[in-house]
């Protein structure tokens, strides 16, 4: 009797700062995004009920092709993080050495301990038209003139995709390091050819990491605001800017809550999509990972 | 460190309080980068040992969105333009109204002083007088762009690739006087002003693809500049300024519509608590000799008598080498923005981002 009451009082202690962190982090203020994004401003200081900002949203095109772009752009730099962080993590869970295994998984730590800001600036003085790449590619005669790499979206999806591929990663290389050896020389000793094995073998073992990973990078992506900002040029707009400007240069709150709502729904529709659509459920990938 | 101090010397405030000995009030500014020189903070320290200054930089939009968030705590003076402060307050409440007796009003010059009063009285109270004003317009590398004269040579095919801008409310005005309109006018009639909002924005997309990119702040402004990647550009005058310094061919061009003036002020957010420290901190900053280590550090113009004869020797020849006496005159000092307009400029200057044409 005493120990069941231990037990329970055990479990509500070690549950109560998560629980808290929920209700006051994140249940909390988006009740109040939705109250606020339900206040239409009829005259100074004056406001009433309505759905206003959400339907300002959908009769004006340029915020929802903005939404629409910062979406697809984020599927695109998490296909590009899958692709490039599959075989990084590979290497690290399967091929490399125990040694090594440890100092390669830091070197991809290490950018995170600089800041978000440090490495945007990183990038742009790399790639400005005055910059290393540009200045090396003139002094090595390969182009006459200097050449401007920055200010546009190939730029923001290189620096997101630098940004975010270590989210890719991690969860990846635990997954794999899970898989016995075993599972992949029997693949080949039934006669499958490299492709086969991985199609039928490798991926399938991965596909919690591979979940869990795509999920974090595209919410990182869509919800990132340095990046696109430093790195983009005058025609690529992102969605947190529309949201920042809402909030502060426009001194809109409402309808920038209604966009920082909107932006919450599109990005959840997103992952429940791509998960139906790959036959995946949260149960049987994340919550194995 | 700024932390560490200032922990260090809310301790000690908390301990003298506490001791009894003397009553230490701490003055929360809220204001823009540069505009707190560390010279001065610690000048006005000494002759104040009773007061702690602790200094939050910002810009117009996140201070009114700063004291929006509180209704107006937080913070004990603020300094945003003589523009934004009368529709902030009519929506948000966030200004007190000052007590000039407590102002040195005398020393201020009287035609920057009446300007700011009646833009910002409201049922007969005074919310803010002018501390330093500068302008908008137009700086130029005079051996690379020999001719840029006015807001639309930033559009000019000569300079293709070359030019850059603010997205902001002060590109759409000047576009639009450049234009031959008067943007303040239509202030009066908004239906008129979105039709001339409309036509900037037209003129702006076709000028995008002269743009290399919008600049954000001064500093990558002036890296673009001094790198050379752009040969003209809309800036703040004191940039151009500060460029001047490092590069006698980077002038500050006043537009031959005219430059852009606005008048940075002093407001005391609702619920300031250190009034008397705020009023303080107000004279003190504008005592003559103050002015000039603070145009050191600003590059703007104090709102005093003979404020131009007090900047530092560089910034004088900054300024006589951009501005004539005719300039002067033909300043257009920034009109009250009525509510509403920010939020239609806000969608003008969506539109233009948004645009893929350029």
């Amino acid at each position: 009797m005493v120990q069941k009451d231990v037990r329970r009082l055990t479990l509500i202690l070690l549950f109560a700062p998560f629980a808290m962190w929920i209700a006051l982090l994140i249940i909390v203020p988006h009740i109040g995004m939705v109250a606020l994004s339900l206040r239409e401003k009829v005259a100074p200081r004056v406001y009433e009920f309505g759905l206003g900002n959400y339907i300002d949203f959908i009769n004006e095109p340029i915020y929802w092709n903005t939404l629409l772009r910062t979406g697809s752009m984020s599927l695109l730099v998490t296909a590009l993080a899958l692709l490039i962080g599959f075989p990084i993590a590979y290497y690290i869970a399967k091929i490399a050495g125990n040694r090594t295994r440890g100092a390669l998984f830091l070197l991809c730590l290490i950018p995170l301990w600089v800041s978000d800001l440090i490495r945007a600036f990183g990038w742009i003085l790399l790639l400005r038209e005055t910059g290393v790449i540009s200045t090396f590619l003139q002094w090595s005669g390969l182009v006459s003139g200097p050449i401007e790499f920055l200010y546009n979206d190939v730029t923001v999806i290189i620096g997101l995709v630098y940004t975010v591929i270590l989210f890719m990663i991690v969860p990846l290389v635990s997954t794999l390091d899970g898989m016995d050896d075993s599972l992949v020389e029997a693949g080949y000793n039934l006669g499958g050819s490299g492709f086969t094995v991985l199609r039928r073998i490798i991926v399938p073992y991965a596909m919690p990491g591979i979940v869990s990973g795509c999920i974090v990078v595209f919410m990182l992506t869509a919800g990132s605001y340095l990046t696109p900002i430093l790195l983009g040029g005058k025609n690529s707009s992102w969605f947190t800017e529309q949201i920042y400007d809402q909030f502060i240069t426009r001194f809109n709150w409402e309808s920038g809550a209604a966009f920082g709502f909107l932006l919450l729904a599109f990005t959840s529709t997103v992952i429940w999509l791509g998960l139906k659509l790959s036959g995946q459920t949260l149960a049987n990938t994340v919550a194995k990972s | 460190m700024r932390t560490k101090t200032t922990i260090a010397s809310l301790l000690a405030a908390t301990m003298l309080v506490g001791a009894g000995t003397a009553q230490a009030e701490t003055l929360r500014l809220l204001t823009w980068g540069s505009y707190a020189p560390e010279e001065l903070v610690q000048k006005f320290e000494e002759e104040y040992p009773d007061i702690d200054v602790e200094v939050t930089f910002s810009n117009n939009e996140e201070m009114i969105a700063k004291l929006r968030a509180t209704g107006g705590a937080g913070f004990d003076l603020a300094q945003p333009s003589h523009d934004r402060i009368y529709a902030a307050q009519l929506e948000y409440d966030i200004y007190k109204p000052l007590d000039l007796s407590k102002i040195d009003t005398d020393a201020m010059q009287p035609s920057l002083l009446d300007g700011v009063k009646a833009n910002t009285t409201i049922d007969g109270e005074v919310y803010a007088v002018p501390h330093q004003w500068g302008t908008s317009g137009l700086m130029a590398d005079v051996t690379k762009a020999p001719d840029v004269k006015g807001w639309d040579d930033l559009c000019n095919p000569a300079y293709k690739g070359k030019t850059s801008m603010r997205l902001r409310r002060t590109i759409l005005l000047g576009t639009a006087f450049s234009m031959g309109e008067d943007p303040f006018a239509a202030y009066a009639d908004l239906d008129k002003y979105q039709q001339l909002l409309d036509k900037v924005a037209d003129k702006l997309i076709e000028c995008k693809d002269n743009i290399k990119a919008y600049w954000k702040g001064g500093d990558d402004l002036s890296a673009m500049m001094l790198s050379g990647e752009i040969v003209a550009s809309e800036t703040w005058d004191s940039t151009a300024y500060k460029l001047f310094d490092q590069n006698k061919n980077i002038v500050f061009i006043p537009p031959e519509t005219g430059a852009l003036a606005w008048i940075d002020t002093f407001a005391i957010p609702r619920k300031g608590e250190a009034d008397d420290a705020a009023y303080k901190w107000i004279n003190f900053v504008l005592r003559p000799e103050n002015v000039t280590i603070m145009s050191a550090s600003t590059g703007a113009i104090a709102s005093i008598k003979g404020a131009k004869e007090l900047l530092p020797e560089d910034k004088k020849a900054a300024v006589n080498a951009a501005f004539t006496d005719a300039d002067i005159d033909n300043l257009k000092f920034f009109a009250n923005i009525p509510p509403g307009v920010e939020d239609m400029e806000g969608k003008t200057l969506e539109k233009i981002k948004a645009a893929t044409g350029g």
